[in-house]
């Protein structure tokens, strides 16, 4: 199977408050459906990492491939798009958008690929939610439910787009230990039902042994894959 | 590739969700457009409530034969004094008639000319009023009445009786509102006058004339042209003024140019003769803008305060809708959209708000001696100004929504996710 996603001599620098090298010749990649978390002592550059993968930080050197295709270089515009499409982001802490319903939250950014219709949206929408067990809070504000319930509507919100790869930044951080349990069952399972590539970063050791791969990171290189 | 449909969606649901901001910042534009309405419908009423005072009163183009000395005294034209230094004392007014010479041609070429909405002839002549044993000095103006109601508001200012009357009666007077208090007459009454030269004319007051300028009341009437040429003596075509009225008053200057060349006559044109009344318009509408584009750029800094602080309150939301797939234009657009939907509301509310004050004014009772056909405020409802006043709206707003909207495109989702 060829790689999802691959970097190659990414190199990266903070220059305030002075020049620090958070990133140092990172090279790896992700194959498809394959489930991969990056552990690493905190500094050690691993959540910087994941933002450059998700394209939102696109001050590196070095090259990103993603399905293949270079996306190094390319217009803001176009990469809104390609994280649009393409990639799903989960946070450590939920985010989700608190004046729209659980069902707007993971609707929007389907409404903003436009692809499809606003009622097969909805019917996708309230379809990611059931498979997530939370169907019921579809027409809950956002601000009004659990911590738990949060981190599957962002899950949710995620997958709506059917993205290739699903990127995670400590998404079971901020939760106990029984709804972090679950979190990891859904990843489980959206890898081993829908072939998705999984890429998170998480402190939590027990989570990352259960994954494919773990990325073991210190000082802004890979020291073990 | 721009969605409006999400990029609204999302722009309502944060006024909504935010509606003490969201009426604060439209109310802002509320009050700042309809003030602007109500100013300047009042001041432009009141400008053309004094421009018409004056211009409806002042022909375009006065002509009239100058009393005055011949430019090239006799001597000029001796000859062999040429280069002198010739010193003439004592230099007196040319002798020569008040009449207009060939009044009649004149006017008929005038009447011809396109450029030309109307000219009257008018028969000026300085006689008393005769009350008792009184005698007031005044002058009496003879005048081609159903023209001068066409071409002037002098129907306004007839405030008894009515021009008709006048031009169906062959020794009729309408006179003047000042005389006619201090005589004690009205209407149907007689009033003798005297020329200078003592000949006694009865004439019937058909109309009380007020002007509302007190200096003019005191001492003017008006009668039909062949009347006072009658009381004078004085053939048909003794004319001593002719008003012209123009469809287009900026040719008044040079057409007066050119009808002192051709006809070798004075004529006063509007502007030479009112020069520091169109100073006070303009100074007084500078006023009126000056204030109005106060008060928007007051509106303005309430709404661009709102909407600065509406995004940093959104800073994670903005970091979401970019992490989503929204581009940094989508959410400079989400926050335009909303300055420009207060711009809106509030110029629309702002039009109706300065529409109803006008209403309020324009009802308001404004009596005063000196404008008798005036009972209430005047203003002025142009569509004119309601547009401006939209266009200032949204202008506005979009300036001000300019700033904050690019900043929160422009913010770093990194940043904010990370919480650095």
């Amino acid at each position: 199977m060829g790689l999802i996603l691959e970097a190659k001599n990414i190199n990266k620098h903070f220059y305030k408050p002075k020049d620090f090298h958070v990133l140092k010749d990172i090279s790896f990649g992700i194959e498809a459906g394959e489930f991969v978390s990056i552990m690493g002592k905190s500094g050690s550059g691993k959540s910087t990492l994941l933002y450059i993968l998700s394209t939102m930080d696109t001050d590196y050197s070095g090259s990103l491939f993603l399905n293949g295709g270079l996306i190094t270089g390319k217009e803001h515009q176009e990469l809104s798009r390609i994280r649009n499409k393409n990639i799903g982001f989960v946070f450590q802490f939920h985010y989700l958008l608190s004046e729209f319903s659980v069902l707007e939250n993971v609707m929007l950014p389907a409404k903003k690929l436009a692809e499809k219709s606003y009622d097969e949206i909805e019917h996708d929408a309230l379809e990611k939610l059931n498979m997530l067990h939370i169907g019921h809070l579809a027409t809950k504000k956002a601000s009004r439910i659990s911590g738990g319930e949060k981190q599957r509507v962002a899950i949710a919100r995620a997958l709506i787009n059917n993205p290739t790869i699903l990127m995670g930044d400590e998404p079971t951080g901020n939760l106990d230990s029984f709804n972090a349990e679950n979190v990891f069952q859904i990843f489980k399972q959206l890898k081993e039902e829908q072939a998705l590539s999984l890429l998170v970063v998480t402190h939590d050791g027990d989570f990352a042994k259960r994954t494919d791969r773990i990325i073991q990171m210190e000082d802004g290189r890979i020291v073990h894959q | 590739m721009i969605n409006w449909k999400v990029i609204l969606e999302i722009a309502k649901t944060h006024l909504v969700t935010k509606k003490k901001s969201t009426i604060t910042a439209t109310l802002g534009v509320t009050f700042g457009i309809g003030a602007y309405i109500t100013l300047v419908s009042f001041m432009t009423g009141l400008n053309e409530l004094l421009d018409d005072l004056i211009l409806n009163q002042t022909p375009h183009i006065h002509i009239y034969n100058e009393i005055k000395p011949s430019e090239k005294q006799p001597i000029t034209l001796i000859e062999n004094l040429d280069g002198a230094f010739n010193v003439v004392h004592s230099v007196k007014p040319k002798q020569g008639q008040r009449k207009i010479h060939n009044a009649l041609p004149i006017l008929n070429y005038l009447r011809n000319d396109e450029n030309v909405r109307g000219a009257t002839p008018q028969l000026q002549v300085q006689i008393f009023y005769l009350s008792g044993s009184i005698e007031l000095g005044g002058n009496l103006v003879g005048v081609d009445i159903m023209e001068e109601v066409r071409l002037s508001n002098i129907r306004d200012n007839i405030v008894e009786g009515s021009p008709e009357a006048l031009k169906n009666s062959e020794n009729g007077i309408l006179l003047g509102a000042g005389l006619a208090k201090k005589m004690s007459l009205s209407v149907d009454d007689r009033v003798q006058v005297s020329t200078a030269e003592g000949n006694i004319f009865p004439l019937k007051i058909v109309g009380i004339y007020q002007s509302g300028i007190a200096e003019i009341d005191n001492i003017q009437s008006f009668a039909k042209l062949k009347t006072v040429q009658r009381v004078l003596g004085e053939a048909e075509n003794y004319v001593t003024d002719i008003n012209i009225k123009l469809f287009q008053i900026s040719q008044a200057e040079q057409m007066a140019n050119r009808l002192e060349r051709q006809f070798d006559i004075e004529a006063v044109d509007i502007n030479e003769a009112n020069a520091q009344f169109e100073t006070g318009s303009n100074i007084r509408n500078l006023i009126t803008y000056a204030v109005s584009v106060t008060l928007l750029i007051v509106a303005g800094f309430g709404i661009y305060n709102i909407l600065n602080m509406l995004i940093y309150e959104k800073m994670k939301d903005i970091a979401i809708l970019k992490a989503t797939g929204f581009s940094g234009r989508d959410v400079k657009y989400i926050f335009m959209s909303q300055a420009i939907i207060i711009g809106f509301i509030g110029g629309v509310l702002g039009l109706c708000i300065g529409f109803l004050l006008s209403k309020l004014i324009d009802g308001a009772p404004f009596e005063t001696e000196a404008l008798p056909t005036i009972t209430t405020y005047p203003v002025n409802y142009k569509l004119g100004y309601y547009m401006i006043g939209f266009f200032f709206a949204l202008l506005s707003t979009i300036i001000a929504g300019y700033l904050p909207s690019r900043k929160a495109g422009r913010i770093d989702p990194v940043q904010i996710i990370r919480g650095t």
